[in-house]
């Protein structure tokens, strides 16, 4: 069913509380098993053989020298596997083609990228895997390449597809293109809007990919049985959404695949696709061998996510006393070797802070010779954001308004017409500018090449399909079965906090698991923050069904009617004493005499979640600059949030502190970087530098909290806001610092000394 | 491929393995001796995933071959804790939320700890620079280094 629980305020005992996460214990002591820790007795190792080239048509692949050598039990190619139509998908906030997943796990007729897969082997161990890809023969015919965006648009550019006509064009164009989708949003009168304006400020920025950069890399282990079934153990974000992959491009029933998922290493995004494990299955089957294959760092660099380099050029129209008239974007972004980039999400995203009469925006979904991108937080958000928040900036200045009582003037507020479709409902856009106004942090001293950023951000939030079981034990515990992952936030504790609430008992009464693909029925992926606000709501939905089950329990026990029975801190108690008097009942008491009353006491809920309410958030950031060397520290950080209802305020706290700080490396130092022959030159954490905890200063957060009309606890989702903000806040604090905007991200060392040498050399 | 015959100590326990002589003290943990909980990000030290003590030192198990534990004596993440006895270092990183998905932890908790053993009063910068060879994707370090110090200061009795 389509589900809203509508909010309703109440005296809550433990929700906004801080019990101690169920999955703690395990993962301090080393108990927790990640996607790498599955073995199985027999089990063989898969390797894969990937693309040393950005661009090859394949002339021919012969494993045979490899099938020879002692210890090679099976190797599968582009022969195994069968050609798939175009059919889409959902994957989490982006969409899929089949033909394009099964060319992307295994090249057909090209490679595409550096780190394409060509062939895997499953051998009895790693070192003989790696000897046998080694011997794999590939006679490729080299072709000419497109790494960047802007070239690969052009006419003429070297083409990934022959097949790809630009959607999205009138009348269908006459040639192949590299621009896979145009795509155009807005409304009102753009060019009206331009002409009422009397100041504009115009700009176009860059960013290059940056990786999710999850700890754990890729790892699977399947086990294919001669009847035909398969099981498979895999770091995922979505083990249903797997299981429909695989099952899709290995033509099985997908009743026949049970996907179990392991503890996850981080994914952000990034473990939204299939890459290794449908390899795993086929090799699997063909070897008659468990086989696990775990990914090293380099093929997670050069062959999983990214996100989207991109170009942006942003305008901006305003009135003298701050008033925005006009808001037009053009966002060109790389989809890497197959269409299916965010810039739909972030042509969404890049004005819906502000309540606009005319905007326009044109997006372009551009295949280049690199790795297929993949969501990551907010998929898109950031990248549309650096730049337009940057532009709000740049005129703030110059109407010499502070720059947060700029966005207040336009800001976005309930009953805002977005331009892409929905009125906005209740939503805290303009609390969080205001509790950011009114923190100390913004009024805070600076000292010399100090300088202080403000940056906002928008995300949607999902609902969608999910569900789960909670059972009621002989002893009166409960065990709570859900189908959506806990992506590391803690959603586990989160949905058992919500049933002890529901329930009126302790934390620790509700033991939270994630079942397997065979527990359960569907569950879309763990991404977009739905994953307390839509498991959340299933799981309240389970645990109103358990109440309900116990209430009518104790009417037939006590002889009374049902009306008399309510349901309060974990006992049924007469409603009042002139309907019926009886001796109340605890939770223990009904669940021991379950069996004779009726048999076992469970609350299911299968639902298609309605109703998440978008999230926004308020940065303020100060750096320092160093003009010797261009290196740009950060002082300190706030985060302001409205997150609806925090469940559990610490693990909303690590979702704003962990946003914040990807986003800080996404700032500063993150990117792909490839040589001239189309070859990733940093695949690996030295060259590829994540932030450390000593780039970095505490995070302060401030939680806003405007419930969210469409769930029972007011719940948003909070996962993917902290991460829109953080480029922008960052290079609008270096503007303030220096005197200089920079438009090219990562505002790295290099960036950011050349912009000064290049200021002085102009200042003489 | 002969295999070469190590005798070590892990956590306290004599154990005997045998190794390919490029296998890494990480995989020898990780695939012959069944300890897990030591964690592989890159295998190439840039993570502290996979850091471990080796005869009192701090070391990225990805970066030493299995052949050179050969008598040493190794503490992993499977020894920190005292029978159902958490260290101080693990409770203080549940209760301050500083784990996400936890696939950094076992080598932060070995990391932080070899710090309080050299600094049982480290300031938080001292905190900062040295878990600076461990890469958290999760928490942008805040709540951890809250938990180290809050620890060190359970520790010293204060």
């Amino acid at each position: 069913m389509s589900a809203t629980l509508k909010y309703q305020e109440k005296e809550l005992k433990l929700v906004g509380t801080r019990p101690l996460r169920p999955d703690g214990v395990d993962k301090v002591t080393g108990r927790a098993r990640f996607g790498a820790d599955y073995n199985l007795p027999g089990q063989l190792i898969g390797k894969v053989l990937r693309s040393p080239h950005a661009l090859a048509r394949i002339k021919s692949i012969d494993t045979s020298a490899a099938l020879a050598l002692p210890g090679v039990k099976a190797v599968v190619t582009r022969d195994d596997f069968a050609e798939m139509p175009d059919e889409m998908a959902a994957v989490g906030e982006l969409m899929i083609n089949f033909r394009d997943v099964t060319r992307n796990m295994m090249a057909r007729e090209k490679v595409l990228y550096d780190g394409h897969p060509l062939a895997a082997v499953a051998a009895t161990g790693e070192s003989v895997a790696r000897a046998a890809l080694a011997l794999i023969k590939v006679e490729y015919e080299v072709l000419p390449h497109a790494i960047d965006v802007v070239e690969a648009m052009k006419p003429g550019a070297p083409l990934l597809h022959e097949h790809q006509y630009t959607q999205g064009v009138k009348p269908k164009p006459d040639r192949p293109s590299n621009v896979a989708k145009r795509l155009e949003f807005g409304h009102g009168d753009i060019a009206a809007g331009f002409r009422q304006a009397e100041v504009i400020v115009e700009r176009e920025f860059n960013t290059k990919p940056v990786h999710q950069g999850y700890i754990e890399p890729q790892a699977c282990l399947a086990s294919y049985s001669a009847d035909g079934q398969a099981e498979l153990w895999t770091s995922t974000q979505g083990h249903f959404v797997f299981r429909a992959q695989c099952a899709k491009v290995l033509q099985m029933d997908v009743s026949k695949i049970r996907v179990t998922p392991t503890e996850i290493g981080g994914g952000f995004g990034g473990k939204n696709n299939i890459y290794n494990e449908a390899l795993a299955i086929a090799l699997s089957r063909k070897s008659g061998h468990p086989v696990k294959m775990v990914m090293t760092r380099e093929e997670v660099f050069s062959s999983t996510g990214p996100t989207s380099g991109a170009n942006v050029k942003v305008k901006l129209g305003c009135t003298r006393d701050g008033k925005i008239t006009a808001a037009e974007a053009e966002l060109n972004f790389q989809a890497g070797a197959f269409p299916g980039s965010s810039v739909n999400q972030a042509s969404m995203c890049a004005f819906t802070r502000y309540d606009l009469a005319n905007v326009r925006i044109v997006g372009h979904d551009v295949t280049v010779n690199r790795p297929k991108v993949a969501a990551y937080r907010a998929p898109g958000a950031p990248i549309a954001v650096f730049g337009v928040e940057s532009v709000i900036d740049e005129m703030a200045k110059k109407l010499g308004i502070d720059p947060i009582e700029f966005r207040l003037r336009n800001a976005a507020k309930e009953g805002t017409q977005t331009y892409y479709g929905p009125k906005l409902g209740p939503i805290g856009y303009i609390q969080t500018l205001e509790a950011a106004r009114a923190h100390p942090h913004y009024r805070a001293p600076l000292g010399p090449n100090q300088g202080r950023g403000v940056a906002t951000g928008f995300w949607f939030n999902i609902g969608n399909e999910t569900t789960c079981s909670l059972n009621l034990q002989e002893d009166g515990t409960l065990t709570l079965m859900l189908g959506t992952i806990d992506v590391a936030g803690g959603s586990r504790a989160s949905m058992a906090m919500m049933v002890a609430e529901e329930l009126g008992i302790e934390f620790d009464r509700v033991r939270p698991f994630v079942g397997d693909t065979a527990s359960l029925g569907f569950n879309f992926l763990t991404a977009g923050s739905r994953g307390t606000f839509a498991s959340g709501m299933a799981s309240v939905i389970a645990a109103r069904q358990v109440i309900e089950k116990l209430r009518q329990r104790v009417a037939k026990i006590r002889e009374v009617p049902l009306e008399a029975v309510a349901w309060k801190d974990g006992h049924a108690r007469p409603v009042d004493a002139t309907v019926a008097q009886f001796a109340p009942m605890s939770l223990p008491e009904i669940a021991r005499m379950a069996g004779k009353t009726g048999g076992t006491i469970a609350g299911h809920a299968e639902i298609n979640a309605q109703g998440a309410g978008p999230g926004f958030g308020t940065h303020i950031v100060d750096v320092e600059v160093d003009k010797e060397t261009g290196a740009v520290k950060i002082l300190r950080y706030t985060v302001v949030q409205d997150v609806g209802k925090a469940i559990h305020p610490a693990y909303v706290e690590g979702q704003l502190q962990g946003g914040a700080v990807q986003g800080i490396g996404w700032a500063l130092n993150e990117e792909y970087v490839y040589g001239e022959d189309g070859v990733l030159q940093n695949p690996g954490f030295l060259d590829y530098r994540i932030p450390v905890a000593s780039d970095l200063p505490f995070i302060d957060t401030v939680i806003v909290e405007v419930p969210n009309p469409n769930h029972p606890y007011g719940v948003r989702g909070c996962g993917e806001v902290p991460i829109i903000a953080p480029m922008a806040a960052i290079a609008n604090a270096i503007e303030n610092a220096i005197g200089l905007r920079l438009c090219e991200q990562p505002l790295s060392p290099p960036r950011v000394l050349k912009a000064i040498d290049e200021a002085a050399a102009a200042r003489r | 491929m002969s295999r070469n015959h190590v005798s070590a100590t892990v956590n306290g326990d004599q154990v005997e393995f045998l190794c390919e002589t490029g296998q890494t003290l990480l995989e020898a943990l990780r695939d012959e001796l069944r300890l897990t909980g030591t964690k592989e990000g890159c295998g190439t030290g840039d993570c502290g995933a996979c850091s471990v003590i080796v005869d009192g030192r701090l070391v990225c198990a990805c970066l030493m071959l299995a052949v050179e534990a050969e008598g040493k004596a190794i503490q992993t993440i499977e020894g920190m804790a005292t029978g159902e006895t958490l260290h101080p270092l693990q409770r203080k990183f549940i209760e301050h939320a500083a784990l996400q998905c936890g696939i950094c932890t076992p080598g932060i908790l070995i990391a932080a700890r070899s710090l309080l053993e050299r600094n049982p009063n480290p300031t938080e910068d001292e905190v900062r620079y040295w878990l600076a060879g461990n890469l958290c994707r999760c928490t942008g370090y805040h709540k951890i280094v809250d938990a180290v110090l809050d620890a060190a200061r359970e520790m010293r009795g204060g």
